[in-house]
């Protein structure tokens, strides 16, 4: 971890300036909105949510090499900045975390972040940890058979890592070099269980090695190496020759969830030096100290999101929950509209 | 019209399918060179190549998760089971996600998915080749459940699962796969989801079974019958949706009703017929809803005088219809 914790990326890899700081644009954007979903939960309005704060510049970057128009995602529960990097309208997020009628997803009857994007080919089914990679092998599986050129992106974090599904989806991936990208955020923590305590190793992706694919370990704060190393996987699951897994050593900076307290668990030592390792504090010196940004222009990336946020807070707090009705459909095919 | 064993039915059904249709692909252990272990794919790598026809590692969870996952992305998957002892590390991606795509995506996702699963016992398949696992998936909204019990409904049965547009588990007894033959029609027919079938119509009482049970029952109604009474037999071939209708229309006129199923009856689908027949039948019964199953214990004892003791047979039912005819 702390070999790499601050060293900086040399080059922008395909990355221009201009789309650096557009992808800081959103990471602050899922800043400020994320903060505000914590807010609404104190206020008793959101019900739960798990934060994506610190994982910011992993998700901009990891969605940044993949094409949305005719790539697959399979997310968890933290993918809250990867959302927005795919487009995904503030209106939109906050509509699941209200639980409003609008929730795009899943018309409020899952918790935020699950069901089905409106737009993109992104779904979550459920909350049972790691049950989506031997989904996501079967998506990827239906692709080749097909000969189609697209790639799954599967998300998942070091907790997921200890599940069997794990194990038993990236062995079939490696048999049949299906075009997945495994895409592991390693925030160390699973709720308050901490690596040591999960695993013998250190390294997640020296794991690929039992599969027969490549597996590279990036720090998940610089947006650079994550987006060359997931843009290296995803060109490898194109060209046919099979998955990666791309671990990325993240920041969990805020609790498990607004349910969780990380102060019963991570010590003032702990929690400090986190802190350090802020992404958005960290993206935005690097783009000062390469002159992409002034400190002005970020304090209007800032100032645009807040606005953006009390906007979209505004706008959804006024809108209905879904009526009873409607929770009767979709069961099956066979049951639509019956009770 | 040939005539067929269960299993040569269910063969001859996915091979039909899989002619007509591009998108089903097969996944299971042993489905590939071996042909399945009881022959359901024999021969079907020669005729549509390992890519549709998939030899998995020895995995269940993995196999019920990539069928998911294929379903999800245009493809009609069946995954084969390989026997329902072996379905439970597989649960979680059937019962806790396959269930409640659809639900759980307000309606944009669905999982066109059939999962076959050999079941039951009175093979000499002791406690971990003999189980009957129906309840837990008939518990579950968001699943179909079809229990074939002849070569004609296992046809028709097995291609409307393999069409329909949600998950469907088709669970196959083991015993009647090569033991209980029929006529099964060449042409393209299929069964209807949800609709039990009166396999032998009578007015004294009615017997509602399914699987392997239907044959005891059948059985065991022809020797009531020299016996003077005469014993109706529905054979429920869903178990979810129940056909609550052909149930209470049965009981309703016949007075009476035993159910009779091999799996243990505590919490079972003859606590659920009992349970529609007591709301529905009440003022039409001339006797107690009464129960046939195996005792209370781990289905089943492997040494064989302890396994007939467990399992439920036509002599048994015999007793069960003379004792229910005398109240």
């Amino acid at each position: 971890m702390a070999a790499t914790a601050n060293k900086e990326s040399e080059t922008s890899g395909q990355l221009s300036g201009g789309r650096l700081v557009e992808l800081y644009r959103t990471m602050v954007l899922s800043r400020h909105l994320d903060e505000r979903v914590w807010l609404l939960n104190r206020q008793g309005k959101a019900a739960i949510a798990a934060s994506a704060q610190g994982h910011e510049a992993a998700q901009v970057a990891c969605i940044e090499a993949t094409d949305p128009k005719k790539d697959h995602y399979l997310i968890y529960y933290r993918q809250f900045t990867a959302m927005i990097a795919l487009g995904t309208e503030p209106e939109e997020m906050l509509r699941g975390f209200l639980a409003r009628d609008g929730d795009p997803m899943s018309a409020a009857r899952q918790f935020p972040l699950h069901g089905a994007h409106p737009r993109v080919d992104l779904f979550n089914f459920s909350n049972v940890i790691a049950t989506q990679l031997p989904q996501a092998a079967g998506v990827a599986l239906a692709d080749k058979l097909r000969g189609k050129d697209a790639v799954t992106i599967v998300f998942f974090g070091d907790g997921a890592a200890s599940q069997g599904d794990t194990h038993e989806a990236m062995n079939f991936a490696g048999i049949h070099k299906l075009p997945v990208v495994f895409f592991c955020e390693n925030n160390r923590y699973a709720i308050s269980v901490p690596l040591s305590r999960q695993m013998a190793v250190e390294s997640i992706a020296s794991r690929a090695a039992g599969y027969g694919f490549p597996g590279v370990t990036v720090d998940g704060i610089d947006v650079v190496a994550v987006h060359e190393a997931m843009t290296a996987a995803v060109a490898r699951a194109r060209a046919g020759e099979g998955p990666t897994l791309v671990e990325v050593q993240v920041e969990r900076l805020l609790p498990h969830t607004t349910d969780d307290d990380h102060t019963r668990y991570r010590t003032p030592e702990d929690i400090a030096q986190m802190l350090e390792r802020d992404p958005i504090k960290i993206t935005a010196e690097m783009l000062k100290r390469r002159n992409l940004i002034t400190e002005a222009e970020d304090e209007q990336i800032h100032s645009e999101a807040k606005k953006r946020v009390n906007i979209a807070t505004d706008t959804v707090d006024a809108e209905p929950y879904p009526d009873v009705g409607p929770m009767f459909d979709h069961v099956t095919m066979a049951s639509q509209g019956r009770s | 019209m040939p005539e067929m064993t269960v299993i040569e039915a269910v063969r001859e059904t996915m091979r039909a399918e899989m002619r007509r249709d591009e998108s089903i692909i097969l996944m299971g252990e042993d489905v590939g060179n071996r042909g399945g272990v009881f022959l359901a794919s024999d021969g079907f790598v020669d005729e549509f190549g390992e890519e549709r026809v998939i030899d998995t590692p020895l995995a269940e969870s993995l196999i019920c998760g990539l069928a998911l996952g294929a379903a999800v992305n245009g493809m009609r998957p069946v995954a084969e089971i390989q026997f329902a002892d072996f379905v439970w590390p597989a649960i979680n991606q059937i019962v806790g996600e396959a269930a409640r795509v659809r639900y759980g995506t307000n309606g944009a996702k669905s999982a066109p998915m059939t999962i076959r699963i050999p079941y039951g016992g009175g093979v000499r398949g002791g406690l971990y080749h003999s189980q009957s696992i129906e309840v837990l998936f008939a518990h579950t909204p968001g699943l179909t459940v079809v229990a074939p019990a002849t070569p004609y409904d296992a046809k028709g049965l097995l291609a409307s699962a393999i069409r329909a547009d949600d998950p469907v588990i088709v669970l196959e007894h083991k015993r009647t796969y090569r033991l209980i033959k029929g006529e099964v029609p060449d042409d393209d027919y299929t069964v209807p989801i949800g609709k039990a079938e009166i396999k032998r119509p009578g007015s004294d009482m009615t017997i509602v079974t399914y699987g392997l049970m239907l044959h005891y029952a059948l059985q065991a109604a022809a020797t009531a019958m020299e016996l003077g009474i005469d014993v109706e037999v529905v054979d429920l071939r869903t178990l979810r949706p129940l056909d609550r209708e052909t149930i209470i229309e049965s009981v309703s006129r016949t007075g009476k009703v035993l159910i009779v199923q091999e799996d243990t009856p505590a919490v079972s689908i003859s606590s659920e017929v009992a349970a529609i027949i007591g709301e529905h039948c009440f003022f039409d019964l001339d006797g107690p809803i009464t129960r046939l199953g195996p005792p209370d214990i781990p289905p089943m004892p492997f040494s064989p005088i302890q396994e007939a003791a467990f399992m439920p047979s036509p002599e048994k039912i015999v007793s069960a219809i003379e004792k229910l005819a005398e109240l």
